[in-house]
Formats: structure tokens, C-alpha cells, sequence
């Protein structure tokens, strides 16, 4: 705790990187699930092209990502693209699966009913469908969050990576404290984000805890 | 007005839903398809508004060939109410009954004003507007659900089977409140239901559908019950069907008066004694006790339906259930007035006979 407050100007720093590589890919990765889970919530086949090829990208290993990633894109290997890209993609991977999910426990007499009032489909998908799915999707994005704000430290291997940076460099100077301050920074942030989305989710479902 | 002309419906496996129907609900009128499960009737209904296509066929509604209407805007014209309701869960209950006012482009204030009145129209203290669908009963969601359908003021209203899902005291309400609705809106409306009760109390025409898809009979109630067409709908009229017939009937039934009491009183039980409160409503009987006593709740025998004066169905039921044999007859607001017998409720039914009022 001391280490942090003694060097708070570079703690700030990290945690401002950290931040940022992890919560754009969330971001980038929430708004490319959302067509994507839609599409999988709606035809069998796309569940059964995109569902197995998620669990795939979610098994190769993060490091092994990051470092293959400048390669395949081509850009250079300091760039922070290259967190950006591997951690969009895991996001995907979880948030795919959770979006066709809450999509498809839509209850079927509610989308019929829209459909008999005249709903045109893109006006039933952002009035009906996706306000209905938000809970599960909400839960959803809290794990990809949490995720992937503990992935981005792998960064540091490549030289990038917020609280990562902490941690190797403690690492190779003996510096528990050092670590130690990485490691608090991780938790604390995760679980403010976690917290802040599950008050967005209740902001934008008082529906949800209507009584029963 | 709707009219059907020679729709079939074959559907991609080739099970055949409905055959060659030709059938014409008439404007302004209930007009109740009703069968077993599989006949093609809520088939039939949902081709209407294009929920879906028939296979070959026309469907006119008012004239217009629903086919030549995109579907969008074919529904926003045509109420419907499903089953189960399907309020959006995450709308309050005056932003579901502002649905289609709002999807037809009305400003929302507008399209509020009007959601108020029609849960007013329906039953319901505008005050639940507020709520979320979760907080209602099943039966005011459904009342909800009639008053979603209702309104951009469709001239057209397509239930599907909505009733079904509730208790029977609720259904009955809800029933009595469509019959209520109907005689003030005079819109032209197809229900389906599996219940022929359903059917014979709201529709003014039903339509019976067989297996398979076959309209087996459009007829009046009374004619279903009367001379149905064949076997199938005799057997799903039911062997009730000469009781049904009752439901239709409303003949003078001679009131006799009966013994009362009140709860405290001392009397001396000779016969049969109709229990009542401060309000002369019935409470129960009281019978088997020798000599003076004071009237007790526990000794009450809770008593059989009570007889409004409507139909002749309800004088028989009311003296067949109760445990004296004596049927309660009761006013507009619930207080005795007598008792009926269920051997004048049978002499009533053969003078009204006699006179031609049954159907033959």
C-alpha cells in the first residue's frame, strides 16, 4: 500500500493504461456481439458455426495471442493494438454466447405479440427484444469485464499492459511491493467496474425487480 | 367484415391445417371459432392479420385482400389479443396499452391521454397505469391485453384463445366484460377458444372446426345445441347439450318464499331455513336440529349457485346444488328474494317448448 502511495503518479498512470486496454475491447467486442448473437439466436446454423469457434478463440492462450497478433495485422509490436485486438476477440467469444442467450429467452408469446401489434423487425429488436435481454447481457458483460481486466496484465510480456508493467518489473527487481500494488490495483478496478455495471443493469431494469 | 374464400393451409411437412374454408364473419358481430386442439382454428385467426400465409386462397377483410397489405401495417389496423396476454414486461401498463398509437405515429401525449381512457374503458383504475405488467393479476394483464388490442380503435379484434390461462371466476368476469365492451364498440371480432362453453356464451355465430381442418358447422348457439350438423360436433357440443340449451332460455320460473334467519336469533327448525345476514344476503342452511337453538355459523350447510333471474340454466343449477333442493333466488344486490324448485324450472322449459321458443 505504501509503494502506492509514494509513487502514486506512476500508479495513476498504469491504471489509466490498464483502464484503457481493457475496457475499449470490451466496448469494441460488446457492439460486435450484439449482430452476432442476434444472428446465432435466430438461425441454427449460425449457432452452430459461431458457438464452437468462440470456445476455440477462448482456449488459445492470451500470450500467445498478443505475440501472434502483430504478426497476422502487421503493426508494431509496442502498439497497443495489440492488446486491443486479442482481448475484443475474447470478449466476443463470451459475449456472443450471452447475448444469443438472453435473446432467446425473450419469452415467444411477448415477441408474438409484438409482431401482431405491427413491429417492423428493427424497431421490435431495439424496443422489444434487446431491452428484454439486457439482464442476461448485463450479467454477461460483467464477466467479460472482470475478465478481461485481469488479462490485460499479460500484456506486459510484450511490454505493454498497466498493472502488468508492475508486476514483471517487481518481478525482476525483488520488489514484492511492487507486485503487491499491481495486484490491489487489479482487484480494486475490478471490482469497481463490476460494481458500475450491475447499477447501470438496475437503472435500466427497474422492471426487472418489479414485485412478483 | 371478413370473408374466407376456399383458404388452405398446408404447412411444410404437409400436415393440411386448414381445408378449403369458406366461411363470413359478419361486421360488428362475435363470431367464435371453436374445436379441439388441431383443427385449424387459431391457424385460421392468424391468417387474418398475416401472423401467417394461407396456402392458396383469399382472405378479404372490409374488401381488401389482406395478401395485398405488407404485413406491419395490415396488424397496426387489426387489434389482437393473445393468450397469456404478452404485455411487454419491461413497459409500464400505459406504454403497452400505447403500443400501436405510438407505432402509427401519434405523439406520445396523445397516445397516453388515450391509453388512460381505455384502461378506464376496460375495468381498470388509470392509477395502474403506472405499473409494470409483473404487478398485475392474470386476469387485469388480460384486461390490459383487451385494452392494448383496443387501442387505435381497430374495427377489427383477433382473440386467440385469451381466456384460458386464467381461473374460472376470473375468466367469467373477463367474459361478461368483453359482452359489456362489445355492446358499447359493436366491433367485428373473431375468438378462438377449445372451450364450447366459451363459445356458446360469447359468440352470436361459431364456427366449429373438426380435425383436420374442416369447418364442420357455422351456425347461432342455439342451433349448434338444436340440430348439430353431424356426429363430430354433437359429441363436442357434448351430452350436456339439452342442459346447455337452458343457458338460452329465459322463461318465468314461480318464486316461493322461504324460512330466514340470522346468525344469533333463537328459532325452532322445522324444515329446511336459509340462513341470512344484516343485508338479507344468504349465508347458508340450516336443517336436522330439533327444538329451539340459536343460530350458530357452525351448524350452517353452505349452500349451492345462486339465481340472478337470467337463464333457465341458472334456476336448474341453483336448485340441483343446493342441499335443500330449493334454489336461492337473489336481486341485483344480492339479497334473497325466494327460492326456486328445479320441477317448475322443467315446467317452465316445456311451455317455453310448447310456445317454440326452444329450436328444434
Amino acid at each position: 500500500m505504501t509503494w502506492i502511495f509514494e509513487n502514486w503518479e506512476r500508479f495513476w498512470e498504469v491504471t489509466e493504461v490498464h483502464l484503457r486496454l481493457s475496457v475499449v475491447p470490451v466496448l469494441i467486442g460488446f457492439v460486435l456481439s450484439i449482430p452476432l448473437g442476434w444472428f446465432a439466436s435466430r438461425s441454427a446454423t449460425a449457432r452452430a458455426v459461431l458457438f464452437p469457434l468462440a470456445n476455440v478463440l477462448f482456449t488459445i492462450p492470451s500470450i500467445a495471442l498478443i505475440v501472434i497478433t502483430p504478426v497476422l495485422i502487421g503493426v508494431k509490436i509496442l502498439d497497443e493494438i495489440n492488446v486491443i485486438v486479442p482481448l475484443t476477440i475474447y470478449t466476443v467469444a463470451l459475449m456472443v454466447r450471452s447475448v444469443a442467450d438472453a435473446l432467446s429467452a425473450v419469452p415467444g408469446h411477448v415477441t408474438a405479440a409484438a409482431n401482431a401489434m405491427g413491429f417492423r423487425p428493427l424497431r421490435r429488436f431495439l424496443v422489444v427484444d434487446f431491452p428484454l435481454a439486457l439482464p442476461v447481457t448485463i450479467a454477461g458483460l460483467r464477466v467479460a469485464t472482470v475478465s478481461n481486466i485481469s488479462m490485460v496484465s499479460v500484456g506486459a510480456l510484450v511490454g505493454l499492459g498497466g498493472y502488468g508493467q508492475l508486476f514483471t518489473e517487481g518481478y525482476q527487481t525483488d520488489n514484492s511491493a511492487k507486485v503487491f500494488a499491481g495486484l490491489i490495483g487489479t482487484v480494486v478496478l475490478a471490482a469497481l467496474a463490476d460494481g458500475l455495471l450491475l447499477l447501470v443493469g438496475r437503472v435500466l431494469t427497474p422492471w426487472a425487480r418489479a414485485g412478483r | 367484415m371478413i370473408e374466407f374464400r376456399a383458404v388452405t393451409k398446408r404447412f411444410e411437412d404437409g400436415t393440411i391445417a386448414v381445408d378449403e374454408l369458406d366461411l363470413t364473419v359478419e361486421a360488428g358481430t362475435i363470431t367464435v371459432f371453436v374445436g379441439p386442439s388441431g383443427c385449424g382454428k387459431t391457424t385460421s385467426l392468424r391468417m387474418v392479420n398475416r401472423m401467417i400465409d394461407p396456402t392458396s386462397g383469399t382472405i378479404l377483410v372490409d374488401g381488401k385482400d389482406v395478401l395485398t397489405v405488407d404485413p406491419p401495417t395490415l396488424r397496426r389496423g387489426i387489434g389482437y389479443v393473445i393468450q397469456q396476454a404478452g404485455l411487454f414486461p419491461h413497459r409500464t401498463v400505459l406504454d403497452n396499452v400505447a403500443t400501436v398509437p405510438l407505432l402509427s405515429g401519434w405523439d406520445k401525449r396523445k397516445a397516453r391521454t388515450r391509453a388512460a381512457e381505455l384502461l378506464e374503458r376496460v375495468g381498470l383504475d388509470p392509477a395502474f397505469g403506472k405499473r409494470y405488467p409483473a404487478q398485475l393479476s392474470g386476469g387485469q394483464q388480460q384486461r390490459v391485453g383487451v385494452a392494448r388490442a383496443l387501442a387505435a380503435d381497430p374495427p377489427v379484434l383477433l382473440m386467440d384463445e385469451p381466456f384460458s390461462a386464467v381461473d374460472p371466476v376470473v375468466r367469467e368476469d373477463l367474459q361478461n366484460e368483453l359482452l359489456r365492451l362489445q355492446a358499447e364498440l359493436d366491433k367485428t371480432i373473431v375468438f378462438v377458444t377449445h372451450d364450447i362453453d366459451e363459445a356458446l356464451k360469447l359468440g352470436e355465430r361459431v364456427a366449429v372446426f373438426q380435425t383436420g381442418g374442416h369447418l364442420a358447422q357455422y351456425a347461432k348457439p342455439t342451433e349448434l345445441l338444436a340440430a348439430p350438423a353431424n356426429d363430430f360436433v354433437a359429441s363436442f357440443v357434448g351430452r350436456d347439450r339439452g342442459y346447455r340449451t337452458l343457458t338460452f332460455l329465459h322463461a318465468d320460473v314461480p318464486v316461493h318464499p322461504v324460512t330466514t334467519a340470522k346468525l344469533g336469533e333463537r328459532i325452532t327448525v322445522s324444515d329446511w331455513t336459509l340462513v341470512v345476514d344484516d343485508e338479507n344476503r344468504p349465508k347458508g342452511w340450516l336443517s336436522g336440529v330439533d327444538g329451539e337453538i340459536e343460530v350458530a355459523e357452525k351448524d350452517l350447510i353452505s349452500g349451492g349457485s345462486l339465481y340472478d333471474g337470467s337463464t333457465l340454466r341458472g334456476a336448474l343449477d341453483a336448485a340441483l346444488s343446493s342441499p335443500s333442493a330449493l334454489g336461492v333466488v337473489i336481486d341485483d344486490v344480492g339479497a334473497v328474494t325466494g327460492v326456486v324448485r328445479a320441477d317448475d324450472v322443467i315446467k317452465a322449459l316445456a311451455k317455453a317448448r310448447a310456445a317454440g321458443e326452444v329450436p328444434k
